[in-house]
């Protein structure tokens, strides 16, 4: 990719053609174990995407300052800060939240999808670009955290945005949504199991929507291509 | 008079899969109708239910993948599927969880592998553990067999029990369901009574097995000595299974028999002559090899014996067949025999 394309590429690998969660498959551990709803998959994606973000913006801040010897736990130590912040913050602002999320918010420490945008992107890009590559990577997996919760909180629960006033306010009581009271969910959906079955079929409409997008792509050129060339040829 | 000439190998018969998957439909027969006595009509609308929603979702997913429909439906495979997971499961499961079940077997453990012959795991038992684990009430809430209940639920009362969850007027769920014989005998080993006081005080137990229970699964054992007649099945898998459950289970019962049942009640409680004849057998997913098949019958034994001993399950076959199924592959890497001609060195 060369160096000055400006944002809009960064913006499209993020959230799509490079998702590090349907593509790169990276961040599992939270993706999986965290998306038991919709609201836990928001919450957990929007402190993926702080730390993301921040982290970024200082390794691109510090990149010529790092013997490469010792850049790997350079970086672990400012993603470490960056999380130990955004775990505080949780807990003193979304306490019920952070009962729910637990555990796997220090474990965004060991989310390869932020070490790998830290030595594969904002150890060797300017500031601006790797604040957006975070933006856009934090966003994207973000989507797909909120998506898979949802799917599996549909499936399984029956609800949607169940308890999004813990991470959203009050205002967003009226956001939670039932399918009716004698729905009978299907537990696995929730359990573990339903987090692989759900995000490999994820993955499975991602490839099938690039494949209609490449199937219509060709269909447009070929109708279009005759109808671009006659101007020329007058 | 002319003679033709044909060239060998002479076979004398062609194995094909339907043949294959009908010699298993003849041969589970009498199991079904053992079933059909003992728990009434809901095990054939069950069936029958299942056998057509795994028929149209079969079809449709063929359709969506552009392959001929015909020939894959007439292999019967998709029907031994549906009949194995239907007398799997309660005779009073309400149709949209079969129709949930076959989905998921059909479609997700069948077809998005690639069909038959590339499923890595058993789709009638997938899709048992699927609803086991999601709908565990619906799952384990069985009929009593007719003889101990007394009542005598009608055809109509069976399709408007599985249909709309309705019991006729005077009947309530508590007199037409018991706990399965394994269910019960753990329940009551878990509240520290012995073995012969659990089987004074229940009217659960026939002679060698669960009332009821060991009838059917003695039509099963019928079935698959019939299976093993025809030389549909080898002796391998069902013979290692059932010794691998049936030395664990005497080894325990000679340490305390106060607190092991007796290993024929193993056998004929539940579902593991079903099991070891007709599920584990199946030719995709078990492994090929003569030795392998001896590693993983054993296998399945042993883990149906340790998950119904100590594991939260009543029972364990669908769990233990699941579980040597991913270990299939591997098992039959490591038991390649060595062919002739060739050192010792070879699968380094």
């Amino acid at each position: 990719m060369a160096k000055d394309q400006g944002y809009l590429p960064l913006v499209t690998e993020g959230l799509w053609h490079n998702n590090q969660a349907l593509v790169a498959l990276l961040g599992l551990c939270p993706l999986l174990a965290t998306t038991t709803s919709a609201t836990n998959g928001l919450g957990m994606g929007l402190a993926t995407t702080a730390v993301l973000v921040l982290s970024n913006v200082t390794i691109s801040l510090i990149r010529n300052l790092v013997r490469p010897e010792v850049r790997l736990p350079v970086f672990v130590l400012v993603i470490a800060s960056f999380v130990t912040a955004v775990e505080l913050t949780i807990q003193a602002h979304f306490y019920e939240l952070y009962l729910v999320l637990g555990l796997f918010i220090p474990l965004i420490v060991t989310n390869c999808a932020i070490i790998g945008r830290a030595e594969a992107f904002a150890s060797k890009n300017r500031v601006d670009r790797a604040l957006v590559d975070g933006l856009a990577m934090g966003v994207g997996f973000t989507l797909v955290l909120m998506a898979l919760g949802a799917l599996r909180e549909l499936a399984g629960q029956g609800t949607l945005f169940y308890q999004a006033h813990l991470l959203l306010g009050e205002a967003a009581r009226g956001l939670t949504m039932t399918l009716g009271d004698d729905f009978q969910g299907a537990l696995i959906a929730i359990l573990p199991p339903g987090a692989f079955i759900g995000l490999g079929l994820l993955i499975a409409l991602k490839n099938l929507i690039d494949k209609w997008a490449s199937l219509f792509a060709r269909w447009r050129a070929r109708h279009t291509a005759p109808a671009a060339a006659e101007p020329s040829l007058g | 008079m002319t003679s033709t000439l044909i060239s060998s190998p002479h076979v004398p018969r062609v194995n094909r899969v339907d043949r294959v998957m009908l010699q298993v439909l003849l041969a589970l027969v009498p199991g079904v109708l053992a079933m059909t006595w003992f728990f009434g009509w809901g095990v054939l609308v069950n069936v029958t239910l299942a056998v057509g929603f795994a028929v149209i979702a079969e079809a449709l997913v063929l359709l969506l993948r552009r392959r001929p429909v015909l020939p894959a439906l007439g292999d019967l495979s998709a029907v031994v599927t549906a009949v194995l997971f239907a007398i799997s499961v309660p005779p009073t499961l309400p149709w949209w969880m079969t129709l949930l079940g076959m989905l998921f077997a059909i479609v997700l453990v069948k077809q998005l592998y690639g069909g038959l012959g590339y499923n890595p795991f058993n789709p009638a038992m997938a899709a048992y553990v699927f609803l086991l684990v999601s709908y565990p009430v619906a799952m384990t809430s069985w009929l009593a067999p007719e003889l101990l209940s007394g009542i005598d639920l009608s055809f109509g009362d069976s399709l408007a029990m599985i249909l709309h969850q309705v019991l006729p007027a005077g009947v309530d769920w508590d007199a037409v369901t018991a706990a399965t014989p394994l269910d019960e005998m753990r329940t009551q080993l878990d509240e520290q009574l012995t073995i012969a006081e659990i089987r004074d005080q229940s009217a659960l137990w026939g002679v060698f097995g669960g009332r009821g229970w060991e009838w059917v699964n003695a039509a099963f054992l019928l079935g698959g000595a019939y299976l093993l007649w025809r030389r549909t099945i080898t002796w391998h898998i069902p013979v290692s299974m059932l010794a691998g459950l049936l030395s664990l289970a005497t080894l325990f019962w000679l340490i305390d028999p106060q607190t092991h049942p007796f290993p024929a009640f193993h056998l004929f409680s539940g579902a593991a002559i079903l099991g070891a004849f007709f599920i584990a057998t199946d030719p995709v997913t078990a492994t090929t090899t003569r030795r392998g098949q001896l590693i993983y019958g054993a296998c399945i034994g042993a883990t149906v014996f340790v998950i119904r001993t100590w594991g939260g399950y009543p029972d364990a076959v669908a769990f233990a067949v699941l579980l040597m199924n991913i270990a299939a592959p591997t098992i039959d890497y490591y038991t390649q025999p060595r062919v002739f001609g060739h050192g010792r060195e070879r699968a380094r």
